[in-house]
């Protein structure tokens, strides 16, 4: 299980990877390595050139900007972990981390890194769809932006073009007063969900639910927000017999299954864990 | 002075070392000239291979050799490696070849080996190796394995029936034709592999100074390693040596003699150059041997009063592609079943099926956990269908400590009647479930399942045969230097064996810890040994120990007597030295004793004493020493979503007289982890067309620290009569009864919709599935419901 | 391709080390096969086992996930460095012999490192803390409860002797 034979780069800006991108053709974008390295070592990819951002210092950076968390591409996931302005202004993605692998893959795992290997179950792709994440791509044609319900193309491929590279994720920020809960049924600590389950949710003085989205990771190619589900809550009072019947909605969501949980099992997993959930932010609200 | 080491908890002298990474593991040792090698490895779980072209991977720099077995024949003495151990009830000889030649039978095959300047070229090199196959149609579940019309896991082999055999004895039918009660079970279990954490390796050398050939191997027994060399080359015992260097874990796998050994030795000898092999995980999942699949259809019959008139059945037990090691995993799996239980008439039909897959062989445990499995499903199954206690059910089945020791009707592999020699089972019973709180349980799950919550408490007794015969090496020696050294054909895989056996010889020399030493796994420091496996190393490496140690005691004594003019009686061991009770400057050195009897030339040696201070011992112990113990488990389950928390786990062992109690708590600690990955996580998959599913640890899963629940062990100490120390072992005990305490506690949780255990590992997909349609609740979406 | 080389200066427990390397090798196999550290192991080479776990510039890492020239100019800490002198044990180091934490040792340089970042963030961890910084490394001998015990024994020792 070693890797195969690669040119290395490693690019000093974005600038020059981007030039490393359109002047090759095979070339491979190594961000925290966590998931290419074991890929290399099992030679599952074979490109020609490897691209290492890791010494393109300008992509790792928080930053709360107005209604607007900004953060680099490139910014470890252990760094999202410590954040106080994560924690404080974004708690889903604090919790979403939690979930992401162990002390040792967060050192190195980035946020660009995770978003654009696009593993279905992946926490930080679940947040970042609940949290309609913007992500900005930068290639030849220039910079562009791209609403996070259209990154996913297909299975594990986001839509940014070949000589393109991720360098940031923008996070409108939600009010302070919104609950959250990431619920993820995964079989050890740290794995992968099976299923997992992302809740934002904000109310009125009333009580009653002014804003809600869900989202669903693990059951089929990307995961999905849960429009049905959304729309449900709207303007209802958070209760039991609410939030079953919203949560009932994830359980008809189009699924794949595998060797370790059958379609039906998944699809099971995100009634239990929606209902659950919903009922966790709606607690977190005030 | 004097002070008693055995029984003591000191901590090991394996630490130091392994502590500052300066472990000395089969991939650490790096020689001058050393190549590295890779394998070929068959994609195919069957196929017929036409050709293999290795112009491309020949041409690659830094390679330089590509082998196959045309390539080995020449100094081959034999393609196969013999290593099935004996039994009459083969059909086929299934011995695999060195490297695979005109046919490839299971996925992961070795078919070719490239030798390169280093490991990443090798893998460059081996991937343009072309070979030409025709992939032929492949058997994978034992059970289809065994139709008429099945796919040949061998083309040329007339079915795929490896072995057939019963274990029976008394009049069963006429039993079960009179029962008051009969109950039938359809029980399905899967052990995974071994993963060690430290893969296989092997590194070859042949020196041409001593035309000797050198094999440093991850294995548990390097003197069957030494002799299947000897008889594959041709070549004399002492032209070849097998060495263990410190070992990453066994369980199991480790010792077999496998076709990479091989095939590493050879390249090194054709190639005049040390040759490294290290597997890597991958490999681990596709080349070391597994444990796997058993299909049991099993009867019990009671009567009114449970006691059990007998137990009938069918295993189908999964063999994989090749025997590379016997039939003893489905003979323990079926010999346990009645074991410590008082079963007048039984008869178990075992079938054993090639498939190709993996050749199966043991996994710590080695069928124990299976044959435990069944029985306590099958006692789970009479307590409720006669609304009984659980523990009152085995309670009145167990053999009575009165009855000890107890002739069985059952046979052993070798063909003695199994004698179970100790211990008290029905009071170690007692003695678990008090501890874990059986008494009172009910009304904590009562109160448990007011809140919503379900729990389940659930337990399994053991019986587990462990150092197994004939013998195992050992030889204490004195040296001029005055340290007390001590050799055995017993190998340390991580349980701390040179420490036991320096306990063992240091407390027939003052308890001196120090100044023993302890040589382990290699084949030109002791001529015979057999090696690790079975729980055995304890018993009978440290019988021979202390019986080589006990002797050479008294030669000390007696010279040490003669030396400083003083009565045996009146001496002392104290450090590296004997002396005259209360005499602190009438004393001898070890080294001064043992040079008195190294001879010098022309002088004699003291009156009435032989040369040398050294004796080596081989004590035979053909009978088992059987240990034994309860589990009781307690788990909750979560309705929805199928996942399994265990709240408490509890363990009394019996494994006789513990020589360190430090050490006895860490093999059961690594077992009961193993049993609960078994339980609840591992599984070595495999589609329908006999293609491995789970080759990463993303996909096998083992246990972590954090699904890990704290384990609270007590220990009983029946002594066995069959050792000297009284000792029984204890590497695999932990593992046998975790699976079937699981299961029993998890069926308790659920127990208000009827949920019924029969399938091991027990994973949250299948539970949920269950659980949701006793409770006529949904499942999957509308389109999908019912596919789960 | 050809195979391409780097030449990278590597500082590991105090001591630099310059080497040409391929640019493919990783830096697991750079310090055990170039470095001669052979105290930090190689268990599954797709970062789930923790057995190659060091620390990089102070954080742990899996070291079959990086490669070689990444290290360039980094400080790398391995096991090899842990105990202060070969008379004496890190705190880490005893605590593990003391509670048996250790059985075939295999696993145990990476958990030890793994273990020293973590106590150095979390000096006074609850045992559920413990287990989880523990999940990222496999050990097949001990069922983690002695290396529970000696993570837990050693950061009092570490508290008691202001080494945290």
């Amino acid at each position: 299980m070693k890797p195969p034979l690669f040119r290395y780069h490693d690019p000093a800006s974005v600038a020059e990877a981007v030039a490393l991108l359109a002047s090759t053709d095979n070339a491979k974008l190594l961000a925290g390595g966590q998931s290419l390295m074991p890929m290399l070592n099992m030679r599952l990819v074979l490109p020609d050139d490897l691209i290492d951002l890791n010494r393109i210092d300008t992509l790792a950076h928080v930053r709360e900007n107005g209604d607007v968390l900004e953060i680099g591409a490139m910014t470890r996931q252990r760094e999202l972990e410590r954040s106080a302005v994560v924690r404080a202004r974004c708690p889903l993605l604090t919790a979403a981390i939690e979930h992401v692998g162990h002390q040792q893959t967060r050192n190195r795992g980035t946020l660009g890194g995770s978003l654009c290997h696009l593993d279905p179950s992946a926490e930080l792709v679940a947040a970042a769809m609940t949290l309609d994440a913007v992500v900005s791509v930068t290639g030849r044609g220039g910079e562009r932006k791209i609403p996070f319900a259209q990154f996913p193309q297909s299975y594990m491929t986001p839509a940014i073009a070949p000589d393109e590279l991720v360098i940031a994720v923008s996070l409108p920020l939600w009010g302070r007063g919104h609950g959250h809960a990431f619920l993820e049924f995964a079989r050890r600590h740290g794995d992968f969900a099976v299923c997992a389950v992302a809740v934002m949710l904000e109310k009125n003085a009333a009580g009653a639910i002014t804003r809600a989205a869900i989202t669903v990771a693990g059951l089929d190619a990307a995961p999905v927000r849960v429009a049905a589900a959304e729309r449900a809550l709207l303007g209802q009072a958070p209760s039991e017999a609410l939030f079953r019947a919203a949560a009932e909605h994830c359980r008809e969501l189009d699924a794949v299954g595998d060797v370790h949980a059958p379609a039906a099992y998944r699809q099971h997993l995100a009634a239990v864990l929606a209902k659950r959930a919903l009922a966790e932010a709606a607690a977190r609200c005030h | 002075m004097t002070a008693s080491v055995f029984g003591q908890p000191v901590t090991r002298r394996e630490d130091g070392d392994l502590l500052r990474g300066k472990g000395r593991f089969v991939d650490d040792i790096s020689l001058p000239g050393m190549l590295e090698a890779a394998f070929v490895r068959s994609p195919f779980a069957h196929a017929t291979i036409r050709g293999i072209d290795k112009t491309a991977a020949l041409a690659l720099p830094g390679v330089h050799a590509v082998y196959t077995l045309q390539d080995f024949m020449p100094h081959l003495v034999t393609e196969r490696l013999v290593v099935g151990l004996p039994s009459k009830s083969y059909k086929q000889d299934r011995n695999r070849p060195v490297l695979a030649n005109d046919e490839t039978v299971h996925v992961g095959e070795a078919v070719a080996i490239v030798v390169a300047d280093n490991r990443y070229i090798a893998e460059d090199a081996a991937a343009l190796v072309e070979v030409d196959y025709e992939a032929l149609p492949a058997a994978s579940d034992c059970r289809e394995a065994l139709a008429a019309e099945a796919p040949l896991v061998h083309r040329n082999a007339p079915h795929n029936l490896l072995a057939e055999f019963a274990m029976a004895y008394g009049d069963v039918d006429a039993a079960f034709a009179n029962a008051p009660h009969v109950f039938r079970e359809s029980l399905f279990q899967h052990r995974g592999g071994s993963h060690s954490i430290e893969c296989r390796g092997a590194v070859a050398a042949h020196d041409a100074v001593e035309d000797r050939l050198t094999l440093w191997s991850s294995t548990q027994m390097p003197h069957a390693a030494q002799r299947l060399l000897c008889d594959l080359l041709g070549r004399d015992e002492n032209r070849v040596r097998v060495v263990a260097p410190d070992l990453g874990g066994g369980f199991g796998p480790k010792l077999i003699f496998y076709p990479e050994d091989a095939a590493v030795a050879l390249a090194a000898l054709l190639l005049a150059r040390p040759v490294k092999w290290i597997e890597d995980r991958r490999e681990h999942f596709v080349a070391t041997t597994q444990e796997r699949d058993q299909y049991w259809e099993v009867e019990i019959a009671v009567d009114g009063d449970a006691r059990i008139l007998g137990i009938r059945g069918d295993l189908i037990h999964d063999h994989g592609a090749y025997t590379a090691r016997g039939v003893n995993l489905p003979h323990n799996s079926a010999e346990t079943v009645p074991l410590q239980y008082e079963v007048p008439n039984y008869r178990m039909n075992i079938r054993v099926a090639l498939t190709n897959k993996v050749p199966v062989t043991p996994v710590r445990g080695a069928g124990h956990p299976q044959g435990t499995f069944v029985m306590e499903r099958l006692l789970d199954r009479v307590a409720r269908e006669l609304k009984l206690d659980r523990a009152e059910v085995r309670r009145r089945n167990l053999i009575p400590a009165a009855s000890m020791p107890y002739t069985t009707k059952l046979k052993a592999r070798g063909g003695l009647p199994v004698v179970l020699d100790s211990g008290d089972y029905p009071a170690c019973q007692d003695d678990a479930l008090t501890r874990a709180g059986w008494h009172d349980f009910a009304a904590r799950q009562q109160a448990a399942r007011a809140a919503g919550r379900y729990l389940g408490i659930g337990l399994a007794n053991y019986c587990k045969g462990t150092g197994r015969g004939p013998f195992e090496s050992a030889t204490v020696r004195v040296a001029p230097s005055g340290k007390v050294h001590v050799y055995s054909g017993a190998v340390a895989m991580g349980q701390g064996t040179r420490t036991m056996l320096a306990q063992v010889v240091a407390e027939q020399f003052g308890g001196a810890l120090d100044n023993v030493t302890v040589t382990l796994g290699d084949s030109a420091a002791i001529a015979m040994g057999i090696g690790g496996s079975n729980s055995r190393q304890s018993v009978l490496a440290g019988s021979s120990a202390h019986l080589a140690a006990i002797t050479v005691r008294k030669k000390v004594l007696k010279i040490a007597a003669h030396l400083l003019e003083a009565p045996e009686a009146e001496l002392e061991f104290v450090g590296d030295s004997v002396r005259v009770r209360n005499s602190a400057d009438r004393f001898v050195t070890l080294g001064e004793i043992a040079r008195s009897v190294a001879g010098t030339a022309g002088y004699s040696l003291p009156p009435d004493v032989t040369p040398g201070l050294e004796a080596s011992e081989h004590l035979v112990i053909d009978d088992m020493a059987h240990a034994n113990g309860t589990v009781v488990a307690e788990v909750e389950v979560d309705i929805e979503t199928g996942a399994v928390k265990i709240l408490k786990f509890t363990g009394v062992h019996d494994c006789g007289r513990i020589i360190n109690p430090l050490l006895v708590e860490g093999q059961i600690l690594g077992g009961t982890a193993h049993g609960l990955g078994n339980a609840l996580f591992e599984w070595m998959g495999y589609d329908e067309n006999a293609q491995p599913v789970t080759t990463n640890y993303g996909e096998y899963l083992l246990m972590t620290a954090t699904e890990m629940p704290h384990i609270d062990n007590f220990y009983r100490e029946t002594p066995s009569p069959l050792n000297p120390l009284g000792v029984k072992g204890v590497g695999e005990c932990g593992v046998v009864p975790v699976t079937a305490a699981i299961a029993s506690a998890i069926e308790d949780a659920l127990s208000p919709f009827g949920v019924i255990i029969a399938h091991a590992p027990i994973f949250p997909a299948r539970l949920a599935a269950m659980i949701a349609q006793a409770r006529g609740v949904k499942f999957g979406a509308a389109a999908t419901d019912g596919a789960g | 391709m050809t195979t391409e080389t780097r030449s990278i200066a590597v500082t590991v427990n105090g001591m630099r080390h310059e080497r040409e390397v391929e640019v493919r090798l990783t830096l697991a196999d750079l310090l055990r096969h170039r470095l001669g550290l052979t105290g930090t192991h190689i268990g599954c080479e797709h970062g789930v086992c923790g057995a190659c776990t060091v620390l990089c510039n102070g954080q742990s890492v899996r070291a079959c996930l990086m490669l070689a020239v990444q290290a360039d100019g980094k400080e790398v800490s391995t096991v090899e460095g842990l105990a202060p002198d070969a008379q004496h044990l890190h705190p880490l180091q005893q605590a593990f012999s003391s509670h048996h934490g250790l059985q075939c040792g295999f696993c145990t340089p990476g958990i030890l490192m793994t273990l020293v970042e973590f106590l150095r963030e979390n000096p006074a961890p609850t045992e559920a803390e413990v287990r989880v910084a523990l999940s990222g490394n496999l050990c097949r001998c001990t069922g983690y409860q002695g290396i529970v015990a000696a993570a837990l024994d050693a950061a009092q020792r570490m508290r008691a002797a202001g080494q945290a």
